[in-house]
């Protein structure tokens, strides 16, 4: 898990687990702040490429950290989502919030 | 279409229902870890009607928003149990999830996007409306106190598992 959380200048870079619902969100959320908090992050980058399964608890993933760091002038950036994730993220309204990439 | 919402006397899930094709009652813990047991579950039951990777996406979501909900609101992580019914009509899938914990208050409000009692745990308020968005109908009810049951159902892929003509059964699939 310690190597999917990757502080590169000033980028917290999260490559996202199979699964994301509320059981493994919590994980994700905690690390990530600790991150944040330690590393004197700025952007989060959020990597779905093995994410099968995402629910709402995502979106609190995602809108939780983009409050962390949206203050301080931080991006999140979303990158190969598929399109039941982007889906999530555009019924959600979190599409105008951060920067889908490929 | 317009979700129905009741907040009666009754319990939850106390209607009557037809015979069904197929039929699964599972009862599990209401703990986060089974949260993905219960929509594979749920996938693997919806299998022989062959529903597009997109409807299996739909109906997993819609079952882990359920379920969650269950865990972290109707018992509030403390545990309980859960009851999920999944019945097949042709090729309509019928999905009930029901507790036995503090129920909701109000139904209406709860279904309201962005609505949520757990702001502290990072909860979206989004439960409710994905079960609707991704099933065709929807269906919350409510007695406080006594539980909460949801009750979905979504019309899946297009050809029944088997086709039978009189006593004959072939596999529906393999004609094309």
């Amino acid at each position: 898990m310690e190597d999917k959380f990757q502080v590169i200048d000033h980028y917290l870079m999260i490559r996202l687990p199979e699964e994301i619902d509320h059981h493994s969100s919590r994980d994700i959320s905690r690390r990530a702040d600790h991150l944040i908090l330690d590393e004197n992050v700025n952007h989060v980058v959020f990597d779905f490429s093995d994410t099968k399964f995402m629910d709402s608890s995502g979106i609190g993933v995602l809108a939780g950290r983009y409050r962390k760091i949206s203050c301080f002038g931080g991006k999140v950036y979303v990158v190969h989502a598929d399109n039941h994730i982007r889906k999530i993220l555009k019924m959600s309204g979190l599409m105008n919030l951060v920067e889908i990439m490929e | 279409m317009e979700p129905v919402y009741e907040s009666g006397s009754r319990l939850p899930c106390s209607r009557k229902r037809g015979k069904m094709e197929n039929e699964v009652k599972l009862e599990l813990l209401a703990i986060p870890e089974n949260e993905g047991f219960a929509r594979v579950a749920v996938a693997a039951f919806i299998t022989p009607l062959n529903p597009t990777m997109e409807e299996i996406s739909d109906v997993k979501t819609a079952v882990s928003e359920a379920v969650t909900n269950a865990v972290i609101h109707a018992y509030d992580e403390a545990g309980g149990m859960i009851t999920i019914r999944c019945s097949l009509e042709g090729d309509l899938l019928h999905i009930e999830i029901e507790d036995r914990g503090k129920g909701i208050e109000n139904v209406k409000r709860a279904m309201e996007p962005l609505f949520t009692t757990r702001p502290d745990l990072e909860r979206s308020g989004m439960g409710f409306a994905f079960m609707e968005a991704f099933m065709d109908s929807l269906e919350v009810e409510s007695v406080p106190g006594q539980g909460t049951c949801v009750i979905m159902e979504k019309k899946l892929g297009n050809l029944p598992w088997v086709k039978c003509a009189g006593t004959v059964c072939s596999w529906a699939g393999s004609e094309e």
